[in-house]
């Protein structure tokens, strides 16, 4: 972890993170409580995202983030709470509902076919026909050439099968699905994971890019400079509750990391103070 | 969505293409990767002049005789249809053991219907054909609702119904078949297209080719889509005329028993390569094609897609038995009897001619068209060895070895592939 400094650095102008427009979040969820049996998963979470905002959810193994995730995508819905998207109270008891509803989750596993090429990918369980009920192969392609050139996409072909692509190419794929699927709320569940020092510059790149588009977006992730550097703001899950929201602009790694542990703020502040600041930081990089 | 608005114009989606498509992306692939890939069907074409040339120029030459490829065309009927239902199994990824039998059963079903209970041919044809699709969405029930792995499933059934036919036969070891509906398919001297058909239907099946092609290119030039060029576009259509033409011509100019007279193409094949042809359209041009690969392809995916996963399922394995049905009904009628005796090699030839033409046996890869180069590899080593009068133990030595070569070859090209991160 030699670039200490990129936590620090990523939330500076040169990603300039507007401030998220106030008024009414685009998904907004009020008391949301799950158990698993015995253990409560989830206790009284409010969570909201709103129109042109990413937010960061981070938080320790166990904390609740998949969970939250999870209660939003409508794979396992939660036990009691509200969730109003665009202000009107909605109950998501089925991804189905949560596509409808324009809430789009693009897993880790990308749930991509190797086998077929990028627009078959793209449009998979929604192609287009023509009127004798052939694929419009012709119209799929120039559409999911625009929504991939709207988010900076490149690719050697796409007719290439996905299976030839690279990581962050793959994930790019995955994200152009949901918005030929009119999301409005995308959530990412460790996109950057597994991906290369260029192809991580990329996926971060496509998430700005999908802010720019006016979508509201989830980052769940374990990197914390990653979520410094696309990030607005980061909601810190820990043991289930929500303990933290942190504005980018003005916090730093060490408040983060603190509110993920559950240390003291002094405490972490003292430990980096004393063992120099690389050290504090790159412990914020390793979580 | 502003997306969608922003990209109207021609004009744009021309620089967008440009934008997004960056060919020098494209890895640089080895001889070795295009072999894998887009030339996949090149070591097959190789297999099969290698065994072509073998027997030519053993048996002097009789094995390239128009009399002989043609009756090689006849005998790789059953082989091909079968193969193509295996194929579409193959695609999700899973086995139908039972081809062989059902197609029995159906061809049992037909007779039985026409001999005892007086049913006209092509009801008989219709419902022995119906039987098998039923046997089929019994197979794919089991499969997809109750998710019994389909290698048992389908073995059951192929025990099932060698029971059921001799139960149906009531003891009798042959059925004997009489109608002349039913004979004059594949089994008799007329069993060939006349000549206005057996050219006509082919060289309109190109054209009807060769226009799409075209007007593709200039639907695709006109969305400011990357196209072929003309010459790959000219290549392609000279190469598809040329082997169907010169299959014609060959066929067309075998002379039969009467001297003086020619036969033609056979019905059958006519049969096969329309049902290639219908399946081919079905699965690259129609969204439950695509849904197939995809679902062979990761299943989870296409689920989480909103695809009726046990739909594409049990439809698949319908379908297979269906077609199963159509070539034991083609079979009986070439040898003009159904034996209760199932052809033993039957099974695993078709399954061979599938992979062996390049189909994946872990699901997601493969066409149709493969069906036709793998079933004449397949035909002609039976063809080849029966000319040179070789006995059965000869024949199976040598199929089971071919088999096992082309099985291996294609889990040491997935083993590669996924090596190199494709």
């Amino acid at each position: 972890m030699a670039d200490s400094t990129t936590p620090y650095v990523g939330g500076e102008p040169s990603s300039a993170p507007e401030p998220p427009s106030k008024g009414e979040p685009l998904l907004r969820l009020q008391h949301i409580n799950k158990s698993f049996g015995a253990v409560r998963a989830l206790t009284n979470v409010d969570f909201e995202v709103y129109a042109n905002e990413v937010v960061g959810l981070v938080g320790d193994n166990g904390a609740g983030k998949s969970t939250l995730i999870k209660a939003i995508a409508g794979v396992a819905p939660a036990d009691d709470g509200e969730i109003f998207v665009e202000g009107q109270p909605v109950n998501i008891t089925s991804p189905q509902i949560a596509t409808r509803l324009g809430i789009e989750t693009v897993y880790q596993d990308l749930a991509l076919c190797d086998n077929l090429d990028v627009v078959s990918n793209l449009y998979l369980g929604r192609e287009e026909r023509t009127p004798i009920l052939s694929l419009s192969e012709i119209e799929m392609e120039r559409r999911g050439l625009g929504v991939l050139h709207t988010l900076e996409v490149k690719l050697p072909s796409v007719r290439a099968k996905v299976a030839q692509l690279s990581g962050g190419q793959r994930q790019s794929i995955a994200v152009a699905k949901t918005i030929l699927r009119n999301a409005k709320v995308v959530l990412l569940d460790e996109p950057t994971a597994a991906l290369g020092v260029a192809q991580t510059r990329q996926v971060l790149n496509l998430i700005r890019r999908l802010r720019e588009q006016g979508l509201a977006v989830v980052v769940i992730s374990h990197n914390l400079a990653d979520v410094f550097e696309v990030a607005d703001r980061v909601i810190v899950l820990r043991l289930g509750k929500r303990v933290g929201t942190f504005e980018i602009k003005s916090t730093t790694a060490e408040r983060i990391v603190a509110a993920i542990t559950g240390a003291e703020f002094g405490e972490i502040l003292q430990t980096t103070t004393t063992d120099g600041n690389g050290n504090g930081t790159s412990g914020g990089n390793e979580l | 969505m502003s997306i969608e608005q922003n990209t109207s114009p021609t004009e744009n989606q021309a620089v967008s293409a440009a934008s997004v498509e960056i060919p020098s992306y494209t890895q640089k692939q080895t001889v070795g990767q295009l072999l894998r890939g887009d030339l996949g069907f090149l070591p097959v074409l190789l297999t099969l002049i290698v065994v072509a040339v073998y027997f030519t120029a053993t048996t002097g030459g009789l094995f390239l005789s128009p009399t002989n490829l043609s009756n090689l065309l006849q005998e790789i009927i059953t082989i091909g249809i079968d193969g193509l239902g295996v194929t579409l199994v193959l695609l999700l990824g899973e086995i139908d053991l039972s081809v062989a039998a059902v197609g029995t059963f159906g061809a049992v079903v037909m007779g039985v219907l026409i001999n005892y209970h007086g049913f006209p041919a092509w009801e008989a044809i219709l419902l022995g054909i119906l039987a098998g699709a039923v046997a089929g969405a019994i197979n794919g029930f089991f499969i997809a609702v109750l998710r019994i792995p389909s290698f048992i499933v389908t073995l059951a059934a192929s025990i099932f119904y060698a029971g059921l036919l001799l139960n149906l036969l009531n003891g009798q070891a042959t059925l004997i078949i009489q109608d002349p509906v039913v004979l004059g398919i594949a089994g008799s001297s007329t069993s060939f297209l006349p000549d206005y058909l057996g050219v006509g239907l082919p060289t309109l099946i190109l054209v009807l080719y060769a226009v799409g092609l075209i007007v593709d290119q200039i639907a695709r030039q006109r969305a400011g889509l990357r196209a072929k060029s003309l010459l790959q576009l000219i290549v392609q259509i000279g190469i598809v005329v040329v082997i169907v033409e010169g299959t014609v011509a060959v066929l067309e100019n075998t002379p039969s028993a009467t001297p003086g007279i020619y036969l033609g193409v056979p019905n059958a094949a006519a049969i096969l390569f329309g049902l290639i042809l219908i399946f081919w359209l079905v699965l690259t041009k129609t969204t439950f094609g695509r849904h197939i690969y995809a679902v062979g392809g990761n299943m989870e995916a296409a689920r989480r897609a909103g695809i009726n996963v046990v739909f594409i399922r049990v439809a698949v394995f319908t379908l297979c038995s269906a077609l199963a049905s159509v070539g034991g009904i083609l079979a009986a009628s070439y040898a003009n009897s159904v034996a209760t005796q199932i052809n033993p090699s039957l099974l695993l030839q078709s399954i061979a001619a599938a992979v062996i033409g390049g189909t994946s046996l872990f699901g997601g890869t493969g066409s149709v068209w493969n069906i036709v180069l793998g079933a004449l590899i397949i035909g002609s080593l039976e063809n080849g060895l029966d000319l040179k009068s070789q006995a059965s133990d000869v024949k199976q030595i040598v199929e089971g070895v071919v088999l096992v070569l082309a099985v291996t070859i294609d889990a040491l090209v997935r083993r590669a592939q996924r090596r190199s991160g494709r």
